[in-house]
């Protein structure tokens, strides 16, 4: 939770000094933002590649039914977008995909996406993947109730391996936080992939 | 973007060799923290600048709301499936 104020502070003081005027003539970020984006997918990559849980929890096959909760966390979440969009007069079915496709990982998938298609859209995927996550943290208990142990996992999509695995762990049940890390390692890796997939189908 | 999809595995690959040197993959960690504050900070310049997407900031924020909403019953719905599958009565 911390995390994300301090991410929306970030951008919000980025809006703010864009908005002042302050900016020195001809300086346009975004002729450096690609090798940044070069740097911090290498980062990530070594961040996940060095991480001991990592590398357990994606060999750990006691159990085939929880590794079927990715692909059906996938499956659902790209349905759910690509349903809901049709609701939406100016987005295109594509756009949604891409946006869906940041299951909660709103850093990543939200310079990836402004990189790939447009600040608007990055925007979108910024807001919307930072939504899934605080959802998560606030829903927990209440998805636990209504619709299983698995529901926080699946509603916290790539987070369920570090900002929303406490809140899965404490009302799913120690047991879940295996499951919650298979599911948030496979689809961090898928992130990248999948927003690279949908914007250039 | 495939170069990015790239410098994503050649990550992967080095953290895996590089494993036994923890010191370096929390050196990682911590840059990429500073790589995303740059870059939202960089979108934030972007939008604070782009006449365009601030005026449109609510209605960006409702269809991120929107598709948030999907996206969440969409995925909780689907491991609904896993309900059906057979149990071993193992615990």
């Amino acid at each position: 939770m911390k995390s994300s104020l301090i991410i929306l502070a970030v951008f919000g003081a980025g809006i703010g000094v864009g908005l002042s005027g302050q900016l020195p003539a001809g300086f346009r970020p975004a002729d450096y933002t690609e090798y940044v984006l070069y740097a911090l997918l290498l980062c990530v990559g070594i961040s996940i590649g060095g991480d001991r849980h990592v590398w357990s929890a994606l060999r750990d096959r006691r159990n085939l039914r929880w590794g079927l909760v990715p692909l059906l966390v996938t499956i659902g979440t790209l349905a759910g977008a690509a349903l809901v969009s049709r609701l939406l007069s100016d987005m295109p079915l594509r756009d949604a995909l891409a946006v869906g496709a940041g299951f909660g990982y709103y850093s990543l998938s939200s310079v990836l996406i402004t990189q790939a298609h447009s600040e608007a859209l990055g925007v979108v995927a910024l807001l919307s993947n930072l939504m899934r996550e605080i959802s998560t943290l606030l829903l927990a208990p209440l998805l636990v109730r209504c619709c299983g142990r698995l529901a926080p996992i699946a509603c916290g999509g790539a987070t369920a391996m570090d900002s929303t695995l406490p809140v899965i762990a404490r009302f799913a049940g120690k047991e879940y936080a295996v499951v919650a890390l298979f599911s948030g390692v496979t689809l961090t890796l898928a992130v990248p992939v999948l927003i690279f997939a949908i914007l250039s189908a | 973007m495939a170069i990015i999809l790239l410098c994503f595995i050649a990550g992967i690959v080095i953290g895996r060799l590089a494993r036994p040197f923890q010191s370096l993959i929390r050196l990682a960690d911590r840059l990429t923290m500073g790589w995303v504050y740059a870059l939202l900070f960089v979108l934030g310049l972007s939008v604070g600048t782009n006449g365009e997407v601030l005026a449109n900031f609510g209605p960006l924020g409702l269809q991120a709301g929107v598709l948030t909403a999907g996206a969440i019953v969409g995925s909780v719905a689907a491991v609904q499936l896993l309900g059906l599958w057979p149990t071993r009565p193992d615990r």
